[in-house]
């Protein structure tokens, strides 16, 4: 029943629900749906399934970079098959570590950019420093949104002669060197891949910097409780990219098998 | 400091991450932990002996703060020592149990610890005690405990049967354990092991590289290059006014 007197003989307002006939939920709201604090809403994330240490350095041929194959939930070693090091066109390769959505969205992103890119068919194609400049456009710009895509990245590739090694991660922030490292193995893994390879980049050979690799991520899996001994080594060079299948490195334990207790304990 | 936060390590402390286990079976008993302790997600020791002798046919497995679980078990060790001196003959396990117990409990607000206290005694025979974080004693024939145990629940319910010998309880431990250390990331490394019976203790070690294999993941084969490109080369039907490749 309609009180007002003004209402009769016009139209009906459905809209107007006057005797709160329908619940909260169903009743019709058309008015504005943003207000004035609406900006200041963080979408800061934490990151859930997530990648551990990337390794990356320069050698004779090129661009070798190494990640384990192991995505964890928390402790959780949850998903172990994931392959952390995307290649990108014929030139470069991203190796993640952090969140794992992120980085299948980032994967995406490049892909659908390659594809517009090689349908221009203008004779060029995107290397490794194009990728990297992009993608640090795109991590700082998520960044100042407040809402990261929460990773750390290496770009390691090999165009027109030239080595190409760079860093860039959920802040903007940009890096490069001869040898990089993400998460625990910045802090494990990097002194030793220094130590290997500063003054040695044109003169280490393929097998040599397998090496280093293989003794980094040893350390890694002894020492990191979010790694896995999978592990693939993606290598960059004039013949293009090429990521191998899983491996593991050899560990030693038998020199444990004679401790006991934490103090005075002999049995 | 404004407030204490129960659930966190202090700083610097160290944690027992873990996976542990104790089974009974008729002539003892078999007790196994991982070797892993963290401090976060650092690996702080990883050759860890988390088979704590408590008396010579009593030990104890220890999962939680590292600090506390020492100094518990250092204060069973001695009250053991003391309790078998007066009593002139080998403590009985649920006294062992008890003692431990009572530590846990009295002191529930400051503790982070999860203990299993396992042996041989003469009046009960072999027998297992489970003495989880708010301080209370469970008698099982099976236990296990640490945060690696929570995977496994599943794989030990299936698994168990009773009666089994001490070979086949052996291969328990082993498998539950591998299994806990193969998905808890705060567990790892070896596994140690005591058979405990009548007769004496013997310790067992698996390395970290010999441990049994089971399913790690799909196999990962290298991806190659230009993923997207061959994706549109595969599209037969659309031909491209010009391609340059």
């Amino acid at each position: 029943m309609d009180h007002f007197p003004t209402n009769w003989g016009r139209p009906r307002n459905d809209a107007f629900d006057a005797y709160g006939t329908y619940p909260i939920s169903q009743r019709p709201y058309n008015g504005p749906t943003t207000d004035a604090f609406s900006d200041g809403i963080q979408h800061t994330q934490q990151p859930i399934v997530t990648g551990t240490s990337v390794l990356a350095i320069k050698y004779k041929d090129g661009i070798m970079m190494a990640a384990d194959n192991l995505a964890s939930y928390g402790s959780l070693a949850r998903f172990k098959d994931i392959q952390r090091l995307h290649p990108v066109g014929n030139n470069t390769v991203i190796g993640a570590g952090g969140d794992m959505s992120d980085f299948q969205y980032i994967q995406a992103l490049l892909d659908q950019l390659m594809i517009e890119e090689f349908t221009e068919q203008d004779g060029h194609s995107l290397g490794p420093s194009e990728i990297h400049e992009y993608l640090s456009h795109v991590m700082y710009s998520r960044r100042s949104k407040m809402d990261p895509l929460w990773n750390s990245l290496i770009v390691g590739g090999f165009k027109d002669e030239k080595r190409f090694l760079s860093y860039v991660d959920l802040l903007g922030t940009t890096y490069s060197a001869s040898t990089l490292a993400t998460g625990y193995g910045s802090y494990i893994a990097q002194p030793l891949l220094r130590k290997a390879v500063e003054g040695n980049e044109d003169v280490l050979t393929e097998d040599e910097a397998v090496k280093i690799l293989e003794q980094s991520m040893k350390v890694l899996f002894y020492r990191d409780a979010r790694s896995l001994n999978k592990y693939q080594i993606a290598k960059i060079t004039a013949d293009g990219v090429s990521v191998s299948e899983s491996r593991s490195v050899e560990t030693h334990w038998s020199f444990a098998e004679g401790i006991r207790g934490y103090g005075a304990q002999t049995q | 400091m404004d407030h204490i936060d129960m659930h966190r390590l202090k700083q610097g402390e160290v944690n027992l991450g873990t996976s542990i286990m104790a089974v009974q079976f008729d002539g003892g008993v078999v007790i196994g932990a991982d070797s892993r302790t963290t401090t976060g997600s650092y690996i702080a020791n990883r050759v860890t002996d988390k088979l704590t002798f408590l008396h010579d046919r009593i030990y104890c497995c220890r999962s939680g703060s590292a600090a506390d679980t020492q100094a518990i078990a250092d204060f069973g060790h001695y009250y053991l020592q003391m309790q078998a001196q007066t009593l002139g003959s080998a403590p009985a396990v649920l006294t062992a149990a008890a003692i431990m117990e009572k530590m846990c409990y009295q002191n529930k607000d400051q503790l982070s610890a999860g203990i299993i206290v396992a042996g041989w005694d003469k009046k009960t025979g072999p027998s297992v005690y489970n003495i989880p974080l708010g301080g209370g004693l469970f008698r099982q024939p099976w236990a296990i405990g640490g945060s690696g145990s929570t995977y496994v629940y599943g794989y030990c319910d299936a698994t168990y049967q009773e009666g089994w010998g001490k070979d086949e309880t052996v291969n328990f431990v082993k498998n539950t354990l591998t299994l806990a250390m193969s998905r808890d990331g705060s567990s790892g490394g070896c596994i140690r092991m005591c058979v405990i019976t009548e007769d004496g203790v013997e310790r067992k070690f698996i390395p970290g590289n010999e441990l049994p294999k089971f399913w790690e993941g799909k196999e990962v084969l290298g991806e190659a290059t230009q993923k997207a490109l061959a994706a549109i080369s595969a599209v037969s039907d659309v031909a491209p006014m010009a391609v340059e490749v």
